[in-house]
Formats: C-alpha cells, sequence, structure tokens
C-alpha cells in the first residue's frame, strides 16, 4: 500500500517517526499549500531537502552560512555551473575554502531547516516514493531522525496553543493605551511593531518581513500578552455578507424589533 | 413569519445547552452525543455536536431563535455556519473551570472575525462556592471595560434574561450609535 495521504490526517512529525520505525529509503514528495518540499531519505535516515524553488545547492548553502563570500558564490554560478556538488566540495576543500566537516555539517542544518519548516505545513497532500532517490549530484547526508521528531513533536504542540490563542491570521493588530516605552524588544518584535496597523493583517505583516506563520504567531502572542497591541477586524476588509440578520431592511422597523424582543424577554 | 436569531458559544461543558433550556419555550431540539474521550467524560457525559435551538415567540409575527454551537474544538466547522445572519452572540464561560478560559478567548475572536455584530460574555455558574470573581474572569479573557462580561447562572431563568436583555440592548445602542 502506498504511503499518501493529506497533512490533516497524518502529520510531518508522524510521518517521520513511520519512515524512521521502517527504516525507509525513498523520498517523502510533499505538495504544500503554495509550494513542494522533496524529503530524501536513506534507510531511515534524513540524506536529503528541498523547498520549492530555493537554491539549495552546496553553494547557495555555504554562502548562507558566511563560509564563502558573495563574490566567491557568483564566480562558483558562474564557472562552475556544469559541475556537481560533490566535484565543487571536493573543489573547495583542496582549494581550502572549507574543511569536509564544514560541508557536512551546513548541509545537515540547511536540510534540518526545511524539514523544520514543514513542521508548520497543515495543508497539504504527501505520497512516499520508494523508487525515487536522492539526485545523484548533490551531496547526500545521513541524519537520525529522532532529534529532529523530538523538535517536531514540540513545535506542533505550541503552533497548536499558538493557533487557539490567534486563530487568523486575517486579523489585524492596533495599539491598546500601553505606551511602547521602557519595552525591549528584539529585531523581529521591532519588525512586527513597525507594521501594527488596522489596515495590515497579520498575514500581511508575516509575508512583508518573510516571517512564517509559526513566528508571526508566536511575535504576536507575546505582544499580546504583553497588553501592548490587540487583535481587531481589518480596516478595509469587506463585512461579510450578512444579509438575514434582519427580516427588513428598514432602520425604524429593525429598531422596532429589538424593542419587541426587549419587551417579551423582560416579561418572560 | 418574521424570524432573528442569536447564537451562544462557549467552550466544552460552559453551559450552553442550559442557558438555552433556560428560556426556551421549546423543549431544546439538542444534538447530543456521548463523549468519547475520557477527560472530556469527567466532566459531563453528553455533548452538542450539530447544534442546539430553542425558541422564543414574542408575538405571531416575530420568533427569536437562540442556536447553541459545539463546543468541543473538532466540531468547530458548525461555527460560521451557525453565526450566518446573528443579530449578536454571547460568550459562555464557565467561571469555575480557567483552564477554559484561553479557549472562551479564542472562540470569542473567531466569532468576531466571522462577523461584527454586538456580543456579551456571561461567566457561567457563579453560583458555585469556586467560581472566580467576575473582574478576575475579565482580566484573565483580557476583556476591556467596554466589553458586558456578565454574573450568570445558567439554571437561573433571571440571569438568562439578564444576559439576554444586555446583549439586545448593545444591539440597539450599535444601531442608534449608527455604526
Amino acid at each position: 500500500m502506498a504511503l499518501r495521504g493529506n497533512l490533516r490526517d497524518f502529520t510531518i512529525t508522524q510521518l517521520l517517526n513511520l519512515i524512521n520505525l521502517a527504516s525507509k529509503t525513498g523520498t517523502l514528495v510533499v505538495d504544500g499549500a503554495s509550494e513542494q518540499a522533496l524529503i530524501s531519505f536513506r534507510e531511515g535516515k534524513l540524506a536529503y531537502a528541498r523547498i520549492g524553488r530555493e537554491d539549495g545547492s552546496l553553494a547557495a548553502v555555504l554562502h548562507k552560512a558566511n563560509k564563502i563570500n558573495a563574490n566567491q558564490y557568483r564566480a562558483i554560478a558562474d564557472r562552475a555551473g556544469q559541475m556537481t556538488d560533490k566535484e565543487l566540495g571536493l573543489l573547495l576543500i583542496n582549494a581550502g575554502y572549507v574543511s569536509q566537516d564544514d560541508i557536512l555539517l551546513n548541509l545537515q542544518g540547511y536540510f534540518t531547516d526545511v524539514v523544520r519548516r514543514l513542521f508548520t505545513w497543515v495543508e497539504g497532500v504527501f505520497r512516499f516514493e520508494n523508487d525515487m532517490l536522492p539526485p545523484d549530484d548533490r551531496i547526500n547526508v545521513r541524519l537520525d531522525l529522532e532529534n529532529i521528531i523530538i523538535e517536531g513533536s514540540r513545535q506542533l504542540r505550541e503552533l497548536e496553543q499558538l493557533q487557539d490563542e490567534i486563530p487568523s491570521l486575517d486579523m489585524a493588530l492596533k495599539f491598546t493605551d500601553r505606551p511602547l516605552t521602557n519595552v525591549n524588544l528584539s529585531v523581529d518584535e521591532w519588525k512586527v511593531v513597525k507594521f501594527v496597523d488596522p489596515k495590515n493583517t497579520m498575514r500581511q505583516i508575516a509575508s512583508t518581513n518573510k516571517l512564517t506563520e509559526i513566528e508571526v504567531r508566536r511575535i504576536v502572542y507575546g505582544l499580546l500578552q504583553a497588553g501592548l497591541v490587540e487583535l481587531v477586524r481589518p480596516l478595509n476588509a469587506p463585512t461579510p455578507p450578512n444579509p438575514k440578520m434582519f427580516p427588513t431592511q428598514d432602520k425604524e422597523e429593525q429598531k422596532s424589533l429589538i424593542n419587541k424582543l426587549i419587551g417579551r424577554i423582560r416579561t418572560m | 413569519m418574521q424570524t432573528v436569531k442569536m447564537v451562544v458559544t462557549g467552550p466544552f461543558s460552559a453551559g450552553k445547552t442550559q442557558f438555552i433550556q433556560s428560556v426556551s419555550e421549546i423543549d431544546v431540539v439538542a444534538t447530543e452525543r456521548k463523549i468519547s474521550s475520557d477527560e472530556e467524560r469527567s466532566v459531563k457525559n453528553a455533548t452538542t455536536v450539530a447544534m442546539d435551538f430553542g425558541r422564543i415567540t414574542v408575538d405571531e409575527d416575530l420568533v427569536l431563535y437562540l442556536f447553541g454551537t459545539p463546543g468541543q474544538k473538532r466540531f468547530d466547522f458548525m461555527w460560521e455556519i451557525l453565526s450566518e445572519g446573528m443579530l449578536g452572540f454571547i460568550v459562555m464561560v464557565d467561571s469555575t473551570r480557567p483552564e477554559t478560559f484561553r479557549e472562551a478567548r479564542s472562540i470569542l475572536e473567531t466569532f468576531r472575525a466571522y462577523a461584527p455584530t454586538p456580543f456579551v460574555v456571561a461567566a457561567n455558574k457563579q453560583d458555585m462556592e469556586d467560581a472566580w470573581e467576575i473582574e478576575d474572569v475579565r482580566n484573565a479573557l483580557r476583556l476591556d471595560k467596554s466589553t458586558k462580561l456578565l454574573p450568570c447562572t445558567a439554571t437561573n431563568r433571571d440571569t438568562v434574561k439578564t444576559v439576554l436583555l444586555e446583549l439586545l440592548y448593545s444591539i440597539l445602542h450599535e444601531m442608534e450609535s449608527g455604526k
């Protein structure tokens, strides 16, 4: 029976656990709301991961980790376009730019980060392809899944709690009367605070600041708890149609109807 | 025949069904089912899975329907459907179970997002010894001073009437202020 289904019924953490226990080899393909992720495994261990159109090449990973500078990254992209990651890795090690450990640790970090981002996906479908192995031209790692699963479960619990507190990111924020003076905020918190305005939904704030759903929820939760902001309906949001609220559209008749209800309940 | 409706919502076991029963002139049409979870069964034996439905006839031309929402989160797909066309809503919270306050707050925000209609919060089971005081409930739910938080005992018809009246006053006030 093919391993396929919906993330609403089966979480990423549960899938990783299953792959780990069965020591599976193959690729987990997850089609999320806006992008696709490919996570490859060898004998139940994480080997490779890719998300959307993100450049997960060795050069990009090392550049992001500040192991090579922007000029070196550009030069590699220009001159070593046809080179596989394995060849590039050897070249960089031989040239003394990085060590083998640098390469493996940074790739492990990047692949783990990709999987970590998947933990916040609640919508999407998945399938496990036994025949799809990690790409040959990319460097594979062998990473135990246990720690990733534990971290995923923790994140999932946190996400569920945050979703209870902030059910929809389509709500906006406004400042309360409490002044913002003497408040120590982190850089990410300031990024959110800068856009606090009843015109901006939390989804827009997250997208502008390139924050994930869980990151923006975590920050907003902190601001809510501190009493600095409150949730409001976005100013420009269309009011949902509520045509049947009153059986009449006449304002005076509507008031009369409410007064009748008041009178009736008073005499009950 | 003209009909209008109000929605009574709140966490599991907040007292929504009892609230409606106290004022409904018909036996509440309830869709209760036995509870499967041990944790929830320790609180009560049956819960609403679709809706409760009560009726107050004003005269031969006007009827008020009261809809109670299912309290368990897995039935929350019903909430949006029930909120369509409501005059306003009541959020019930069990004053003796602070562990449900966070969920009550979340339900309140969800309903506010569905429709910008007036609402009141009813702090139920105020007759119980271990009930939180009203102002403590207000702080725990992070309600501002302008939000009506009313003491209530769902089995007591008078307190239920007061909650309904306060919601109607809020609706009238909003109409008169042209909001």
